[in-house]
């Protein structure tokens, strides 16, 4: 089913949680909402649900308003963060539960429920489990068997909320792949909630980044990954080093060197976000051929080389900066704490410094020039 | 097995440094203990000493007398027309009040509270100023020829209001603390309001609602103040066990006095158990 989100708006009191977004969500889409707690996300997949009331605008499924449609004419199964497992009932009957609460006409035999029951058990590995009940569950049977239950219903649209919070990082990779598998095979539509960036990425068809009310951007995870469109975005999807630099003339200027503009943004200070793995770190000028060379020498403050990548905190113009190599790349430069090295930037974004500071916490900003103080209370802010 | 442990190590008796000396805890026990006997046990005891004080006969014909009977059957009855509206009306508020948001919610939360945190006196009196013959609506029930205050119907109604917060008090904090996920979930699946409640909102609060309901049930039977004010103390009429009891003790008549107090001693014992029983369910 296709569902349109049109200028949707949601208030608690004076507080708005959802200010106008937009939304297209194409049939057997796998789409994530990814943000930051208190983004709205939840609340987005609570109206597409049913379960919330929007102050204005509409949801629209295949285009028809979701509000004049009946429960059976929606088909949506809901899973909750905290699974919601009805505690005093067994597995199976958790799993029974929406079939048997048909009116008397649509109610299947209770020998047919039994028997989707027990293909739904054993499509989520919990045949065995069926009498027990759901505090004699792990965390991930759990989650199944809410799978389960939701997936009796026959949905035609899958909203889970914050899926996986709950479980260990083995269960939850675990549990991803065999929710697409079931995605792709029963030909779902499905919105998954996270706050877990690589989740979403990793999962989904399209991410659409939340942030306070608003969605900053949609796009496949390539996309989104590679071209963040506002600072939030791109802070929000990993370790952000960031760049005090200038817009003159529609060009950026980081010190003496020009940076690629992926956008037009209008004269005046900027910021210039790198990734740690596109910090390029080397020991002699002359080796520092790619990317923009910064001024100046940073010295090794720290490093961490456990498995496939190697980290070093970079001490450049009083700020710490983070850069990402192989462990290969460590040894053949020979760094250590104390080492000195020159370092270049690779895919600097450059955002207006304003927006940057409104959207993102990232207050440590290497000032390449002019140097600035760093205040105290951007300290503190990185502490939080 | 802490004391076996102690002897075994043959560890003298140690003061750790958190406990009091030997002193000021031989101290305290003795108060607690003198408190419980002088002020929870004798009492007790003596209800049964001063009942049994003729012998069972006297005993067994105090209870089987007549105005013992009526007062026992009232009792009864206002029980059972109390307890089982209170039981609707706590459910209804509880489920209102957390499961959805209005307006006027704290408000309703207050009131409920009302006939716990007013003497049961003045509930009383409420009703007689309502429904007395001096009282708002007192003209219109005297032409019409129903009696209220010092007839049966008065019991029940001052009954039930002092009775009414018990099961919604039990059950608020108890679906406070479930929240409405599970609700949810069965409205999600397809479940009418009826199915919900009755397969998942019921099963999950039906120890807090016993508990509620038998707590509701023990203080029906044993009211005394509000239904004190409107009933009248017509031997045989409106006099329920715990009036009944005061007008014996008044007319001097000990033994029976004490004996109709046995049974009311005997409930409340009762309730005691089952509430014990319900608690270890719950938890």
């Amino acid at each position: 089913m296709q569902i349109d989100v049109k200028n949707l708006t949601k208030c608690y009191q004076r507080l708005t949680v959802l200010d106008r977004v937009n939304l297209q969500i194409r049939d057997k889409e796998f789409i994530g909402l990814l943000g930051p707690s208190g983004s709205g996300k939840t609340t987005l997949l609570r109206i597409l649900a049913g379960l919330e009331i929007a102050d204005a605008g509409a949801v629209q499924i295949d285009g028809r308003d979701s509000r004049t449609l009946s429960l059976d004419e929606r088909r949506i199964g809901f899973v909750f963060q905290h699974y919601a497992l009805f505690n005093h009932m067994t597995v199976f009957q958790n799993v029974a539960f929406g079939l048997e609460v048909k009116p008397r006409q649509a109610r299947k035999s209770p020998a047919a429920i039994a028997e989707r029951v027990r293909e739904l058990l054993t499509l989520v590995h919990l045949q065995a489990f069926a009498d027990r009940f759901p505090v004699q569950l792990s965390g991930g049977q759990r989650q199944r068997v809410a799978l389960a239950r939701t997936l009796a219903i026959d949905p035609k649209v899958l909203l889970l909320d914050e899926p996986f919070g709950a479980l260990d990082a083995k269960v939850r990779v675990e549990l991803r792949r065999s929710l697409r598998d079931i995605h792709d095979t029963a030909g779902l539509t499905t919105v998954f909630v996270t706050h877990d960036q690589h989740e979403a990425l990793d999962l989904a068809d399209r991410v659409a980044i939340m942030n306070r009310g608003i969605i900053e951007q949609v796009g496949t995870p390539v996309e989104i990954y590679s071209a963040p469109k506002s600072p939030f975005v791109f802070d929000f999807l990993g370790h952000t080093n960031s760049f005090d630099c200038v817009v003159r003339g529609g060009e950026a200027y980081l010190g003496e060197s020009q940076l690629a503009l992926d956008e037009v943004i209008r004269d005046g200070p900027a910021v210039a976000f790198v990734r740690p793995h596109d910090i390029i770190v080397s020991r002699t000028n002359a080796a520092a051929e790619t990317g923009v060379r910064l001024p100046g020498t940073a010295r090794v403050r720290f490093i961490s080389a456990l498995g496939q990548r190697a980290i070093s905190e970079l001490l450049y113009d009083k700020r710490l900066i983070e850069a990402e190599m192989t462990p290969q790349r460590l040894q053949e430069l020979g760094l250590q704490v104390g080492s000195k090295c020159v370092i270049s930037l690779r895919n600097p974004r450059v955002y207006p410094r304003q927006q940057a500071e409104e959207q993102t916490r990232v207050a440590e900003r290497a000032a390449v020039r002019p140097r600035k103080r760093r205040r105290f209370r951007d300290r503190l802010s990185t502490l939080r | 097995m802490a004391k076996a442990a102690q002897r075994q190590n043959g560890v003298r008796e140690q003061t750790l440094p958190l406990s009091e000396s030997r002193g000021v805890r031989t101290l305290l026990i003795a108060v607690a203990v003198g408190f419980f006997i002088l002020f929870l046990l004798l009492p007790l005891i003596v209800v049964f000493v001063e009942a049994l004080r003729h012998g069972l006969l006297a005993y067994w014909t105090a209870l089987s007398e007549p105005d013992a009977l009526a007062a026992m059957r009232l009792t009864l009855l206002t029980a059972l027309v109390v307890v089982p509206i209170n039981t609707v009306f706590g459910v209804a508020a509880a489920w209102a009040i957390t499961k959805f948001s209005f307006t006027g919610k704290d408000l309703l939360i207050t009131l409920i509270d009302v006939p716990f945190s007013v003497s049961p006196v003045i509930g009383g009196m409420v009703f007689v100023l309502l429904f007395g013959l001096q009282g708002i609506f007192g003209a219109w029930l005297a032409a019409h020829d129903i009696k209220i205050i010092f007839a049966i119907p008065g019991v029940i109604i001052a009954t039930l209001f002092v009775t009414l917060p018990f099961v919604a008090r039990e059950l608020i904090p108890l679906m406070q603390k479930q929240g409405s996920e599970q609700e949810e979930a069965a409205l999600m699946l397809g479940a009418n309001g009826l199915q919900t409640f009755l397969r998942v909102t019921l099963p999950n609060i039906k120890w807090g609602l016993l508990y509620g309901v038998l707590l509701c049930n023990g203080r029906a039977i044993g009211e005394f103040g509000a239904v004190a004010v409107v009933s009248g103390h017509i031997m045989g009429l409106t006099n329920t066990m715990p009036l009944h009891v005061e007008t014996l003790y008044n007319d001097f008549n000990f033994v029976a006095s004490f004996a109709v107090a046995s049974l009311l001693v005997m409930m409340a014992f009762a309730t005691l158990i089952l509430k014990t029983v319900l608690e270890s369910r719950a938890a």
